[in-house]
């Protein structure tokens, strides 16, 4: 029997305390393979919670892209131009005093205030959209945003190869050895 | 049908995040990790989209985090060519070394 909380609730609290700690974990890490590997844990997660949204292509997108692509492609290079010390880095030369860090934290307190003040007291304004869950996944939803990005997102679509192309000439470009 | 979740826990849950990435970013030295910081910001942009996208029964939110993410994949693309190139000028992907436009 449901008790007064339901699943989908207690598998998103669950996959938003693993995307919480894992990504403090990221940002604290000394070694930046760890913090690689961490990262690797947060998209996971987010990917779990996507699927709790109803977002089943963009969860499998999440999986392939950012845990697969970037995320192997962020390992290769830290292994590239990582120093046999390179833990140790971080803070030698470069102290940061009391003062710089309580203004850091009177910042960081404030933005978070700000944020969570907007995401608790906003307002729905927008329109109902006409693609409610119960029909999309009859149809199957990367079907369903497949139709959307060949027909009415056609433009932006095509827009984006030709970005990943440029992207693709850039990075091969720049990273040629010059003569 | 099981019951849905809060449109307001997961604004939550993608402010947190934001603020996580966004002190990440600003602190941390090594630019590989700033970098990671970064796609973690894009991460809860994406997180709103769906969330919205799924309160109003719309696929524009999975639509728009579906072009998100692929510029994040050209940026981290260019961006990493660009430390590598760092790398073989100055020998350390250090953000505070890199100080070569100061006056």
């Amino acid at each position: 029997m449901m008790g007064a909380i339901g699943f989908k609730l207690i598998v998103f609290l669950v996959a938003a305390l693993v995307v919480i700690v894992s990504s403090l974990l990221m940002t604290t890490r000394k070694n930046p393979i760890h913090s690689a590997l961490w990262m690797i844990v947060t998209f996971f997660a987010m990917a779990v919670i996507y699927l709790l949204l109803n977002a089943q292509f963009i969860a499998v997108a999440q999986v392939m892209v950012y845990a697969g692509a970037i995320m192997m492609l962020i390992l290769f290079v830290i292994m590239m131009v990582s120093l046999d010390n390179g833990a140790q880095n971080e803070q030698k030369k470069f102290p940061v005093n009391f003062a710089k860090k309580a203004a850091g934290a009177l910042v960081v307190t404030v933005l978070l205030l700000e944020l969570m003040f907007g995401a608790l007291f906003y307002q729905m304004t927008a329109k109902v959209g006409s693609y409610p869950a119960e029909a999309v996944s009859s149809l199957g939803n990367a079907k369903t945003i497949g139709t959307l990005l060949y027909g009415q997102y056609l433009f932006p679509f095509e827009i984006a190869s030709v970005l990943l192309l440029v992207g693709i000439i850039g990075a091969v470009v720049l990273s040629r050895k010059s003569k | 049908m099981l019951q849905e979740i809060p449109t307001s826990y997961c604004y939550l849950l993608s402010a947190i995040v934001f603020v996580i990435g966004a002190v990440g970013a600003i602190t941390r030295k090594n630019a590989i990790v700033i970098f990671m910081s970064i796609e973690l910001m894009l991460n809860a942009v994406n997180l709103v989209f769906i969330s919205s996208g799924n309160a109003f029964a719309s696929l524009d939110g999975s639509v728009f985090v579906f072009f998100v993410m692929t510029v994040a994949a050209v940026e981290a693309a260019v961006g990493l060519a660009i430390f590598v190139m760092l790398f073989r000028l100055k020998g350390t992907v250090n953000a505070d070394e890199v100080n070569l436009l100061k006056g």
